[in-house]
């Protein structure tokens, strides 16, 4: 991209960041290999891609031999699908270290490739995955740095405590005073804008995630209903989605799910979805009928995890950037 | 936007150039409130499964004053036609500060809002930044450093030759420094104009 003769055909990262996370893919690994979860491999190349409007995968398009005019393939934003299928074909418990891919997203926190762990356990709720979600990340940053216990926090908590609002039954115009009142400068087309998630999530990015995780793990749960993307919902005033977020200092570590084994439920999410995407002006994507095709078959009660290995490398080195412990960022690749 | 529409826009005035968030970076010229604007810091924020943010500190280029703004990423704003261009003080009429561009000998004037302070750093044929908005000079940066003759100053004291302590000298364009004792009427000095230090005699 950039021509300037400035050196930036030197990776971004020190080795001595390398050799870091080199130790921690280590440790991941040994970790779950005591644990006895299977390390898997699934392709990153999908004739399906995820709807859900908040993800953009990248396209891309293979010819040759079983497609002679060309077929669109997406490059996954998470391995989630084909694990699933390997779940509901007997795997049992499994992980997964691999790139993933998402457009649209660069920053000092995001590259559009970066390294995911995901995993998978059969049997567990997500209260026990976050457990686990805690002895990995201790035992993956080895103490480095300390940290106090972690802590359980639910969604409708946090934005009490921060911004003083119930964020289930809060309107839009009651999220847009609270960002006001604590000084958060909006867009002028944001009051267009009736949508109430848009509201949540601006109060979340702006005011309250920079607090989470202050020296220690905390996990956000029971998120609202809307929000569940592939999670259980629970029934109840209101219904809670069995989904959980990890952060640590201020920082977005993980997303979980008591997955969602109901495959009429799945069908119409992805449809709610898609239509989603298309009044958004978001491009259609082929849904994966064959993860559909394996809930039928019969998903085990699981809970599974992303987590973003960069992003505990950054917390592990002290780094201020993602660029500073990947070789070769976006601008570099 | 069809061709017709684009040339029907460029005609009555209406066309405005925009960027989209994916173009923001430091130093892009943006309007922000009905007033040209640098971006000095842009943030991407986004929670993993929700809507995306650009956080972005903008400079205004007329005060100096940082604001903070948020916007959806892929919106849009305004662009600012603001260009810096290096030109040379000719001289002042009382009203307007004459600017020569040295490569096309174009003239414009500033007037003493554009100036602001720095009126006191010009000295004439000195290059400066003159911020052009619209082709209209709103913002004057003098030199770095400048060199400018001392027109009062009281005697120091003889021998003194450490630079401590120091005394006022009023210069020849009306800025007043503090100088070392040794440095007389009349004498040339260096002086740091972003911070009003003298630096050393010529």
């Amino acid at each position: 991209m950039k021509s300037d003769a400035s050196g930036d055909w030197r990776p971004s990262a020190t080795l001595e960041v390398l050799k870091l996370r080199a130790r921690m893919l280590e440790r991941i690994r040994a970790f779950f290999s005591a644990r006895d979860v299977l390390e898997v491999d699934t392709p990153a190349l999908s004739s399906a891609a995820t709807p859900d409007p908040a993800l953009a995968s990248l396209v891309t398009r293979y010819t040759g031999p079983g497609a002679p005019h060309g077929q669109a393939l997406y490059l996954h934003t998470s391995p989630e699908f084909p694990m699933k299928r390997l779940l509901a074909a007997g795997s049992g418990s499994i992980y997964q270290i691999c790139k993933v891919f998402r457009n649209g997203e660069a920053g000092r926190s995001h590259n559009p490739e970066f390294t995911m762990l995901e995993w998978y356990r059969v049997e567990m709720d997500h209260h026990r995955l976050m457990d686990e979600v805690a002895d990995l990340v201790l035992h993956t940053l080895a103490g480095q740095p300390a940290l106090q216990p972690p802590e359980k926090l639910s969604y409708r908590e946090i934005f009490e405590r921060r911004v003083g609002i119930d964020p289930h039954t809060a309107t839009a115009s009651d999220c847009a005073q609270a960002a006001r009142a604590h000084g958060v400068a909006i867009p002028a087309d944001l009051f267009e804008h009736h949508d109430v998630a848009i509201w949540r999530d601006l109060l979340l990015s702006h005011l309250i995630e920079p607090n989470l995780g202050q020296g220690r793990l905390t996990f956000v749960h029971d998120y609202p209903a809307s929000q569940a993307s592939l999670a259980q919902i629970r029934p109840g005033h209101p219904p809670l989605a069995e989904r959980f977020e990890l952060y640590l200092n201020g920082m977005e570590l993980a997303n979980g799910f008591h997955e969602l084994a109901d495959v009429a439920e799945q069908r119409t999410r992805f449809e709610r979805q898609l239509h989603a995407r298309i009044t958004s002006k978001l491009p259609p994507v082929p849904l994966d009928q064959r993860l559909l095709a394996a809930l039928t078959q019969g998903l085990p009660d699981c809970s599974g995890v992303a987590l973003g290995i960069d992003r505990l490398v950054m917390l592990a080195a002290g780094a201020r950037t993602i660029q500073d412990v990947v070789t070769f960022p976006i601008e570099r690749a | 936007m069809g061709l017709a529409e684009v040339y029907f826009k460029y005609q009555t005035g209406c066309f405005m150039a925009t960027y989209s968030t994916n173009e923001f970076k430091s130093g892009l010229k943006v309007m922000i409130d009905g007033y040209p604007g640098a971006i000095v810091e842009n943030e991407f924020v986004k929670p993993g499964k929700g809507q995306a943010f650009n956080r972005v500190k903008i400079r205004n280029l007329k005060t100096g004053r940082i604001i903070e703004r948020t916007f959806k990423s892929g919106d849009t704003i305004e662009a600012a036609d603001v260009v810096d261009a290096e030109m040379q003080y000719l001289y002042n009429d009382g009203e307007f500060w004459h600017f020569m561009n040295s490569e096309t000998f174009e003239q414009l004037g500033a007037d003493a809002a554009a100036i602001g302070d720095n009126t006191k750093w010009l000295k004439e044929q000195d290059v400066c930044i003159v911020t052009l908005w619209n082709g209209v000079p709103i913002n004057v940066e003098p030199p770095h450093t400048v060199t400018l003759k001392i027109v009062e100053t009281d005697p120091g004291l003889k021998g003194d030759t450490s630079g401590g302590g120091g005394k006022p000298a009023t210069l020849e364009t009306g800025a007043v420094v503090r100088v070392p004792l040794f440095v007389q009427s009349g004498e040339t000095i260096k002086v740091n104009t972003r911070t009003g230090e003298y630096i050393s005699r010529v």
